[in-house]
C-alpha cells in the first residue's frame, strides 16, 4: 500500500513537471525579455497599487510588477535580513527615515506619494448608537485599533491624545478601556467590523473607500493625524532604472490620479 | 518497548545514516540560530518587561486549560472511535482529523463565523450575553480546536492497538464497560495518550492564527506568546528574539518533563 502511494506522489511529481516546461519555454520565444519588478507596499495601498501596478504593465509590456502587502516596519527588517526587491513604499514618514538610516534606500531617492487620514468605520448594525466622535468613550464600545507598534495605531493614539485635549474629562483613558484588540494591521479592522463583532474601528479614509457600505464617522482635521506615504527605489535593486521609473510614475498626474480614486489625499497639500 | 539496535558497522546502513543526519540538521539548525541569536540579544531586558510577562503567563496558563479540555472532551470521543463501529464513522473520522491539516486561519475565521456576535452559534450565545471573541476564552476556544485532533488521533489510535483478547478476557470476568475503560483500557493506551498530549500542547501553546482572528490582539487578556512575537517583530527583531528563546525553553521544559512521565509509564507497565 505504501508502494502505491509512493508511485501515486511521483507520478504527480512528473505531471507537474510536465505542466512546468511549456511555460518556461514561452519567454525564449518572445521578442523582449520580460524583466520582474518587485514592489514593497503597505497594505492600507492594496486596491490603489493592484491598478497602479495593472497601469503600468500596460504602458511598459515587458515588465510584470509583483506586489508583496505587508507592514512597512516588518519588510524594513526583512531587508535588513536580506531580502530583496525593487521599490519600497511606506505606510508613513518614519518607517522610510528608518530605511535611509539604515542605507535600505539611499538618501535623496525618496519622494512623498500621498497622504493618508484616519475615519472611523462603524459596524452595519452599530449595536452601540454610535452617531458622533464622543460616543467612541461611551462605556461598553467594542472598539478596533490597530497594534499601537504600526504606523497606523501610532498615530491613533496621538489622534486621541489630541481628542483628549479637546473633549478633556478623561477621553483618551475612556476610549483605550473600549479597545478590544490592537489588530495586526488595517484590513482585519474593517474585516470583523464589517462581520459587526466590534462596533467600529479606526482606520485610513483610503480603507474607508474600499469599503463602501460602511458607515463612517468623520475625525475633523484638527483632531485628525497625516501620515505620508513614501516610495523609494532599494539601494539594492537590480534594476534601479526601471525602479526610479515606477517611482516617478507614482507622483506623475496618471499615477496620482490612481491614488487619489482610492481616496488618499495628495501628498503635498 | 520497541527493540534498539546498537550500531557496530556503519558501512551497511551508512545511507540511512547521512539522510537522517541531514534532516537532522536541517530540523535543528533554526532553532539553534534562534536560541543563539536570542542569547546574543539576553533575556534579562525583558523578562521585567509587563507585556512579555503578561504573554508567557497567559500562554501557559491558557494552553493548560486547553490541554485539559482536550483530555476530558476528547478521551470519550477517541475511545468510541476506536471500540465501537458505527455507519458513517468514517466521515466522522475524516471531520475530526480536518483540522489538523486546515490553516489556522481558515480555523480562526470558521470560529469567528461560527461563535462571534452574528455567528450561527454565537448569535444564541449573545442572547444570554456571552461574547466570546476578544476574550480569554476565545483564546483557549481557538487553542483548542486546533490542537485537539492531534490528542484524538494519538488517543484513539492507542485504545485501537489493544489486543481484542484482552477485552475478551475482561468481559468473560464479568467487568463493567466503566472498569474495563477505567482500569483497564486506559492505563494501557496512557503512552500512546502521553504522546497525544505532547502534540496536542505543543500546538496549543504554539497557535497564532486561529487566535489572531477569533480572540484579537490585547495585552494580558488576549495577547499569547506567539502574538506577542509578531508584535515585537514589527518593533524590534529584540523583543521578538527574547519572547521566542523563552518560547522555546518553556515548551522545552514540559516536553521534558511530559516525556520523562511518559518513560515512567513505560516502566510501570
Amino acid at each position: 500500500m505504501f508502494k502505491n502511494l509512493l508511485s501515486i506522489l511521483l507520478i504527480g511529481v512528473f505531471f507537474l513537471a510536465g505542466c512546468g516546461s511549456p511555460a518556461t519555454a514561452t519567454p525564449a520565444a518572445a521578442a523582449v525579455e520580460e524583466v520582474t519588478l518587485k514592489v514593497f507596499a503597505p497594505s492600507s495601498l492594496t486596491d490603489a497599487a493592484k491598478e497602479l501596478a495593472a497601469n503600468f504593465e500596460a504602458s511598459n509590456p515587458n515588465v510584470k510588477v509583483i506586489i508583496e502587502f505587508g507592514h512597512s516596519p516588518t519588510q524594513r527588517l526583512q531587508f535588513t535580513e536580506g531580502a530583496t526587491g525593487d521599490v519600497f513604499i511606506t505606510a508613513a514618514q518614519k518607517d522610510m527615515d528608518d530605511a535611509i538610516t539604515d542605507t535600505t534606500v539611499a538618501a535623496g531617492t525618496a519622494a512623498v506619494i500621498a497622504s493618508n487620514q484616519l475615519v472611523i468605520i462603524l459596524s452595519p448594525k452599530n449595536a452601540s448608537n454610535l452617531q458622533k466622535l464622543e460616543d467612541l468613550a461611551n462605556p461598553g464600545v467594542k472598539l478596533l485599533v490597530a497594534n499601537t507598534d504600526t504606523p497606523i495605531g501610532k498615530v491613533t493614539l496621538l489622534a486621541f491624545d489630541k481628542m483628549n485635549e479637546q473633549f478633556g474629562d478623561g477621553f483618551k483613558d475612556k476610549v483605550m478601556a473600549n479597545i478590544v484588540s490592537n489588530e495586526p494591521g488595517v484590513k482585519p479592522i474593517v474585516s470583523k467590523v464589517k462581520l459587526d463583532e466590534a462596533d467600529a474601528g479606526i482606520v485610513y479614509i483610503s480603507d474607508a473607500v474600499s469599503a463602501p457600505d460602511l458607515k463612517t464617522i468623520v475625525i475633523p482635521a484638527e483632531l485628525n493625524m497625516v501620515t505620508k506615504l513614501n516610495a523609494a527605489p532599494l539601494a539594492k535593486s537590480e534594476n534601479p532604472a526601471l525602479a526610479a521609473t515606477f517611482t516617478a510614475y507614482l507622483v506623475s498626474t496618471e499615477g496620482q490620479a490612481v491614488l487619489q480614486k482610492w481616496g488618499f489625499l495628495p501628498g503635498t497639500p | 518497548m520497541p527493540y534498539h539496535a546498537r550500531i557496530h558497522h556503519v558501512k551497511p546502513i551508512l545511507g540511512f545514516l547521512l539522510l537522517g543526519g541531514l534532516t537532522g540538521i536541517l530540523l535543528a539548525a533554526p532553532l539553534v540560530v534562534l536560541l543563539f541569536r536570542g542569547t546574543e540579544v539576553g533575556l534579562q531586558g525583558y523578562l521585567s518587561d509587563p507585556s512579555v510577562l503578561d504573554a508567557a503567563r497567559l500562554s501557559l496558563w491558557t494552553s493548560v486549560i486547553s490541554l485539559l479540555i482536550t483530555l476530558v472532551l476528547g478521551t470519550p470521543l477517541a475511545y468510541t472511535l476506536a471500540r465501537w463501529s458505527f455507519r458513517h464513522k468514517n466521515w466522522v473520522e475524516i471531520v475530526i482529523d480536518l483540522p489538523i491539516v486546515l490553516p489556522p486561519l481558515v480555523a480562526g475565521i470558521g470560529l469567528l463565523l461560527t461563535f462571534g456576535r452574528n455567528g450561527f452559534l454565537g448569535s444564541i450565545l449573545d442572547q444570554m450575553g456571552i461574547h466570546l471573541p476578544f476574550t480569554t476564552m476565545a483564546v483557549i476556544f481557538a487553542q483548542t480546536f486546533v490542537s485537539a485532533p492531534l490528542f484524538i488521533r494519538a488517543a484513539r489510535l492507542g485504545f485501537a492497538n489493544i489486543p481484542p483478547e484482552l477485552i475478551e478476557a475482561a468481559y468473560t470476568d464479568g467487568v463493567t464497560e466503566l472498569f474495563l475503560f477505567w482500569h483497564i483500557m486506559l492505563p494501557l493506551a496512557s503512552r500512546a495518550m502521553l504522546n497525544g498530549m505532547i502534540l496536542s500542547w505543543s500546538r496549543a501553546f504554539g497557535e497564532f492564527g486561529a487566535t489572531v482572528i477569533f480572540a484579537g490582539n490585547l495585552q494580558g487578556v488576549t495577547q499569547t506568546m506567539p502574538l506577542a512575537i509578531f508584535q515585537g517583530f514589527e518593533v524590534n527583531l529584540g523583543t521578538a528574539l527574547a519572547i521566542s528563546l523563552l518560547l522555546i525553553l518553556m515548551s522545552a521544559a514540559v516536553i521534558f518533563s511530559l516525556r520523562k512521565v511518559e518513560k515512567e509509564t513505560i516502566l510501570s507497565n
